[in-house]
């Protein structure tokens, strides 16, 4: 039961720390994904995992065992590179073969599992071709394969759709979680694009500069964002700066920068502290008849079609812009020029303390 | 673009016309100007049975000698690139030192240590190795190994690592990861070495003639010849005919062979397809390792660094007498040593600037198969021709054809001859280079708007640097050591080894009556390596670390 687990793991390039005392769980078949900007640390992770780099300190367990001091082909993991790294000097068949050959499998049991997982790839009338004849999306199912045949239990994915193009990357993505749990494997899939994490994976970490922000289920994360770096990078919200003025309970009474007091529910803040307020563009009402509270007025600056929605850029009378976001088939839309009176429940809203340094020095990558 | 074209084109011919012109043509057509002569060897079925006897030889020392080399030098190339050491990369360095010691010394060196009384010998009482086929493969396998362990350092440094991690992923132990995808995949490389140490081996003259005794293969042959004509022993005829029938067949046959080589190398699979996974893994691990590292190092340090370095012992102690004072103050001998040293090192940096310059479209032209798939093969053919020819042989045909342009300065005359000596290695280790990167990342480049000659700069230059740089390596240390080819071109000029094989000479024969001593010649070559270890670790150290991907 190949459960991955890492303990205080740390790993420094120089004077880079590319990960930073960082602490993991990572249960049996699951599908779990590393998801952050580049450079956060997500490939150190998972090299430090397969055992292609060795940790400045830390513990790494796969299964239960220790493995710290275990090389990459006794931790019986399958790696996905980037790049593939599909032997250029074999075939497909010869690829998928190899792991059973070098690990000493029945030869005889070990063809059947080559055919099998070919089979799984839909790529089995394509056995005598090299690398160099197939396209991304056949390297990227053969070196699936390839890992396969050799028996992982573990499966590491280093952006394994990141060479392929749009619709190729949003088809296979689902095959590959569908496999996954096929062959009950746990899968550890890296990226940093949000939408492929959210929409495969039973939980998700959030890494920032070699630490971990935040672990959970694509909706928690979602809805829950603990921090404003998972607000800002799981999704899309809007930030308002304002300071508490009042606090009852859980209800907090904020004054925003243009001068709007909003109500918003959170923890943690005391009065006339500096906060932010996150809000999501889907989360705005529109048509509010009824004089409601956290009300905001603004002028539609730009509208962009997307298709399923309508995107609105809209200026607060505190001069910050906003994003808005609406249903296009089942509403009317607004004019650019034309003004608008957004509201939004309080629940819906996050808020946080902000940050020692700055908003944008929080956000940034 | 497409005006640019003729510009480009024109370039690649001119890189080959001064191929044609100044390399391949001049030694052949030296040699096909006396091709009558051959006649003379053909009426001598003795002389003719010698000859080729002398060529088997070669042909057997040089296949088991760059076997040899490249079993021992890839494992030294595998920890100076694996190894986590910050004292690799002067091993790296160290790793040249066969490469400076000018040939002639190299043999004495040799000699010395495997055969006098005052080396290895004295442990063993009596001389250990005497003179014969065994201490001429000992000697090859010396002054070949750095080439091997030059050319498959920057095959791994170069290789996309990736491969091999997959392959570690999939269960292969290191051993077998190594076997089944490292090594196939550099097979080039391992080819390049092979034949370059095998074409030194073929071509060798001056050292192999010191420690050949009555042991004959090609170069020894012709050195036998010449010193049999020079004391009227056989006539002009018979040493023009012996030369050039020896030459020829050295040329023909070594060619065949390289051709071959090339045809089959892309088909060959290495021989080795199966795994033994349970076995291969128990000589994988740290034990195993250490053992293989410290087997490695011992030959290295055994066989090639002392050997090498033996002649410049007596050095040390020249230190504490007359002899360093004298060399210093430059009196007596050492006039002409320091002025020699000078010559060489002009020479040598000379001809590694032009040698670049006239060798980079060419290794280009044959890398990116700018004239076709077909010319690139012949002309990285024909490239090879200068390494085999046996370097007395390229010196002695180059004198039958310039000397009909007698105008020529000697110094430019040089320039000629260790151009033409030199010339395969700087394109061999830039094309190989070449081959290795993706041809992607020059488009890449291009399209992001990069101008060719951008490319080259900003691209492919930092890629191939460690490449380029033991190609430049390779040409300076080999000028600034030939000795075969300077000898039969200058009568005047004066290079460093042609003053140290002077020296050795002197030292041999007893009966000349100089002033020169072992610690003279010791002083001599231990200078000369000095300085050389200096510059190529000040090259080493220039370029550092970035050209390492
Ligand atoms: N071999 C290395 N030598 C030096 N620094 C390294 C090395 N590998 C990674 N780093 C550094 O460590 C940090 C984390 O790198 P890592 O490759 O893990 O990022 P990543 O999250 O995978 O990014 P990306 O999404 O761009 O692939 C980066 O700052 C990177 O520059
Ligand atoms: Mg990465």
């Amino acid at each position: 039961m190949p459960e991955v687990r890492v303990v205080n793991l740390t790993k420094k390039f120089g004077n880079i720390v590319a990960l930073d005392n960082v602490n993991l769980v990572i249960h049996d078949k699951e599908y779990f994904s590393l998801l952050g900007p580049s450079g956060c640390g997500k490939t150190t992770l998972l090299r430090l995992i397969a055992g292609l780099i060795e940790p400045d300190s830390g513990e790494i367990y796969i299964g239960g065992r220790r493995v710290d001091n275990v090389p990459p082909e006794d931790r019986e993991i399958g790696f996905v590179f980037q790049t593939f790294a599909l032997f250029p000097h074999m075939t497909v068949w010869e690829n998928v073969n190899y792991g059973p050959r070098v690990k000493n499998f029945d030869l005889k049991a070990a063809g059947t599992i080559g055919h099998e997982v070919l089979e799984l790839v839909k790529l089995h009338e394509r056995l005598n071709a090299y690398p160099n004849e197939l396209s991304g999306g056949m390297m990227q199912r053969i070196a699936v394969a390839r890992a396969l045949a050799a028996g992982a239990k573990t499966l590491l994915l280093d952006e394994p759709l990141g060479q392929l193009d749009a619709k190729v990357r949003n088809e296979i993505r689902y095959e590959m979680r569908r496999m996954a749990k096929d062959l009950n494997l746990t899968a550890i899939h890296v990226t940093h694009d949000q939408a492929e994490a959210m929409s495969i994976s039973d939980r998700i970490a959030v890494m920032k500069k070699g630490k971990i922000v935040q672990v959970g289920t694509p909706q928690e994360l979602y809805m829950k964002p603990n921090s404003l770096f998972v607000a800002y990078f799981i999704g899309e919200s809007n930030f308002l700066e304002g300071s508490v003025m009042e606090v009852k309970d859980r209800e907090l009474l904020i004054e925003l920068r243009g001068g709007d007091k909003v109500k918003v529910l959170g923890e943690g803040l005391k009065k006339g502290e500096r906060a932010v307020v996150a809000v999501r563009p889907e989360v705005f009402m529109t048509r509010q008849k009824t004089q409601s509270e956290n009300v905001l007025k603004g002028v539609v600056e730009k509208i962009s079609f997307e298709g399923t929605f309508v995107r609105y850029e809209i200026k607060l009378k505190s001069d910050d812009s906003l994003i808005v976001i609406r249903p296009s088939l089942t509403e009317n839309w607004f004019d650019v020029g034309a003004s608008i009176t957004l509201s939004f429940e309080p629940e819906k809203a996050h808020v946080f303390p902000y940050p020692e340094t700055s908003l944008a020095e929080e956000l940034s990558v | 673009m497409s005006a640019k074209k003729p510009i480009k084109y024109a370039m690649y011919l001119a890189a080959v016309a001064v191929f044609f012109a100044l390399i391949l043509l001049p030694p052949i057509i030296g040699i096909f100007t006396k091709l009558s002569a051959i006649q003379e060897v053909l009426d001598q079925p003795a002389l003719m049975q010698r000859a080729l006897n002398a060529v088997v030889n070669s042909f057997a020392i040089a296949l088991l000698v760059s076997a040899l080399d490249v079993a021992a030098g890839v494992p030294l190339a595998w920890l100076i690139t694996r190894g986590k050491s910050k004292w690799l990369n002067v091993l790296d360095t160290f790793a040249d030192i066969p490469f400076i010691v000018p040939t002639a010394a190299l043999g004495y060196s040799l000699l010395l240590f495997w055969n006098g009384p005052g080396g290895l010998s004295a442990l063993f009482g009596g001389s250990l190795i005497s003179t014969g086929w065994l201490l001429v493969a000992l000697l090859h396998f010396t002054f070949s190994y750095p080439i091997v362990v030059r050319v498959f350092v920057g095959a791994l440094l170069d290789y996309k690592r990736e491969y091999e991690q997959a392959s570690r992923t999939l269960g292969a132990a290191p051993l077998i990861a190594a076997r089944t995808v490292t090594f196939p995949i550099l097979k080039p490389a391992l080819i390049a070495a092979f034949i370059l140490s095998f074409a030194r081996s073929l071509s060798e003259t001056g050292a192999t003639f010191i420690v050949a005794g009555l042991f004959e293969n090609g170069p020894v042959f012709l050195q036998n010849m010449k010193n049999a004509y020079s004391s009227g022993l056989v006539s002009q005829a018979t040493y023009e005919g012996a030369t050039v029938f020896a030459s020829l067949i050295l040329i023909v046959t070594s060619l065949s062979i390289f051709a071959l080589i090339r045809i089959l190398g892309s088909r060959l699979r290495l021989p080795f397809n199966r795994v033994w996974p349970t076995m291969e893994r128990k000589f994988s691990y740290s034990k195993a390792t250490a053992a293989r590292n410290t087997v490695t190092l011992l030959v290295f340090l055994v066989i090639v660094l002392l050997p090498s370095l033996f002649v410049a012992l007596p050095a040390f102690q020249a230190l504490f007498t007359d002899t360093f004072s004298a060399a210093i103050s430059s009196s007596g001998v050492w006039v002409n040593y320091w002025q020699s040293l000078f010559i060489s090192y002009l020479l040598g940096a000379i001809v590694t600037l032009i040698g670049f310059v006239v060798g980079l479209p060419m290794a280009i032209l044959i890398a990116r198969k700018k004239f076709g798939g077909a010319i690139s093969t012949i002309l990285d053919l024909l490239i090879n021709v200068p390494l085999i020819v046996p370097s007395i042989a390229l010196g002695v045909s180059l004198k039958f054809f310039w000397q009909n342009f007698a105008f020529i300065p000697e110094f430019i005359l040089l320039i000629f001859a260790h151009l033409a000596i030199t010339y395969p290695y700087i394109v061999r280790s830039i094309s190989a280079a070449f081959e290795r990167i993706s041809i992607d990342i020059e488009d890449a480049a291009r399209t992001l708007g990069a101008k060719p000659f951008a490319v080259f700069r900003t691209i492919m230059l930092p890629l191939t640097k460690y490449s380029i740089l033991s190609g430049a390596i390779m040409v300076f240390t080999r000028s600034v050591s030939e000795t075969g080819a300077t000898l039969a071109v200058v009568t005047n000029l004066q290079t460093a080894p042609v003053v140290i094989v002077n020296w050795v000479r002197a030292l041999q024969n007893p009966a000349l009556n100089t002033n020169i001593t072992p610690s003279v010649v010791g002083l001599g070559c231990g200078i000369l390596i000095v300085f050389s270890f200096l510059i190529l670790l000040l090259l080493r150290l220039v370029t550092k670390g970035k050209g390492r991907y």
